[in-house]
């Protein structure tokens, strides 16, 4: 090792139409994550509250694209971040949330919100501060140039550790068998 | 190299495969233990060519692996990059046009279209998802049809008619519009005959003929690709030539 302390990445996170699972498998690396912070600082992230990305080598971006509020935010971690990358099922295929793309939008919300029979004097909700809902969900790869996708439901924890550690030791990250995973 | 010298053979990926008058070069090689990525083949079904995925080169010239007629002397290129880069995406291509929500599906970890994907590498489908309609038929009380993770391989359409003796299923359309649908007035599958010991119910790659109330029964993690890649387990499936006798050896 040289005497000269290498620069922390700087890393950024995000979930967007997701869930928060693939942030907690980010958390489930346990204390693996005391060695990623020797190596690693975060910037906007809900680890640290920063609302807004800044330059960042790395962008780890959970969950689809469902809202106008979406495709802002992620035109912002493409624009700061060196690497981009698509972390789940939801960023890679639209997932879950995507599973309402052959229902008919206002269908959707009026079941939702109205006719679903646990409603009591339900409305569907329209306050303007409300981001425009999309009348599909869609990967994070069909709206912005994505530089590596880890997909799983959520990525194991060991998938996640392995791509990072393989990305700051400057390789191209590889998962084997066992690590790849779509459910 | 042990092989029975009284066999012709062609040449997979520089290694030599012998094989059997008749036999086409995927099954001479699944034989002689050699891994060509495939879908669409079944050992137990006349092979049919659809999906692609078994491509090699020959000559310059792609074949379907499964139907290519070995011939003595033969150079097969299988395991190259460029036909590799092919294979991923094809693979991609039937993720897109159906709807493969994989967290969701009985099938995970023991689909053959996942565990294809998995051993090749692909990481995303990488294209736009078309997200089709296609409604499931639940009709039947015993068997569930999802017809969103269907690839057209027709596995369960030749088991139902060569070895049932039903044709429950069939395709139709054409292009981008070709369906699975059952061969039935109502077009649905409880006004059929299929029952859960037909050879149909077992042949799907993917989820769609499913057994009802199995369920996660075997929980992900504990499935078949979960042991091992599909690459090592193909072989296992694969019927085996006695094993070739050296000359000169007891």
């Amino acid at each position: 090792m040289s005497d000269a302390p290498k620069r922390k990445l700087r890393v950024a996170t995000t979930s967007l139409a997701g869930c928060f699972g693939c942030h907690m498998s980010v958390l489930d690396i346990d204390e693996r994550l005391f060695d990623l912070l020797e190596h690693v600082e975060f910037d906007r992230s809900p680890i640290t509250d920063i609302k807004h990305c800044g330059p960042c080598d790395v962008g780890l971006v959970e969950g689809g694209i469902c809202n106008a509020e979406n495709i802002h935010v992620l035109r912002e971690f493409r624009k700061h971040c060196k690497v981009l990358v698509a972390v789940g099922a939801c960023a890679v295929t639209g997932g879950l949330p995507a599973q309402r793309n052959h229902i008919d939008l206002g269908a959707c919300l009026q079941e939702v919100y109205v006719t679903e029979p646990s409603v009591r004097n339900g409305c569907i909700p329209n306050d303007p501060e409300l981001p425009l809902l999309f009348d599909k969900v869609h990967a994070l790869h069909e709206v912005v140039h994505i530089d590596y996708f880890l997909p799983g439901c959520p990525p194991p924890a060991d998938a996640i550790w392995k791509f990072l550690t393989d990305l700051l030791a400057g390789r191209t990250p590889h998962l084997g068998h066992g690590l790849i995973h779509y459910d | 190299m042990n092989v029975d010298l009284q066999r012709p053979v062609f040449v997979l990926d520089g290694v030599d495969v012998p094989f059997t008058t008749g036999q086409t070069v995927m099954q001479a090689a699944l034989a002689a233990g050699h891994y060509i990525p495939h879908l669409c083949y079944h050992p137990e079904f006349k092979p049919h060519g659809s999906c692609k995925v078994c491509t090699v080169r020959v000559n310059g010239q792609t074949f379907a692996s499964c139907t290519l007629p070995a011939q003595p002397g033969m150079e097969v290129e299988s395991n190259t990059d460029e036909l590799n880069d092919k294979r991923r995406t094809l693979v991609q291509m039937l993720f897109v046009e159906g709807n493969h929500f994989c967290p969701g599906c009985e099938k995970s970890g023991n689909c053959l279209l996942q565990a294809v994907a998995y051993d090749l590498g692909v990481m995303s489908a990488e294209l736009d998802h078309l997200f089709p309609n296609r409604p499931i038929d639940a009709s039947h009380p015993d068997v569930l049809l999802e017809f969103n993770r269907c690839i057209l391989c027709e596995l369960c359409i030749r088991a139902s008619a060569e070895i049932d003796g039903k044709s429950v299923f069939a395709l139709s359309g054409r292009g981008i519009t070709k369906h699975l649908i059952v061969n039935a007035e109502s077009g649905r599958l409880a006004d059929t005959d299929i029952a859960l010991t037909d050879k149909a119910m077992e042949v799907c790659p993917v989820g769609v003929i499913l057994p009802k109330r199995v369920g996660f029964r075997v929980p992900i993690g504990q499935r078949r690709f979960d042991a091992s890649p599909i690459s090592a387990q193909a072989l296992e499936d694969a019927p085996r030539t006695p094993a070739p006798r050296a000359r000169g050896q007891a």
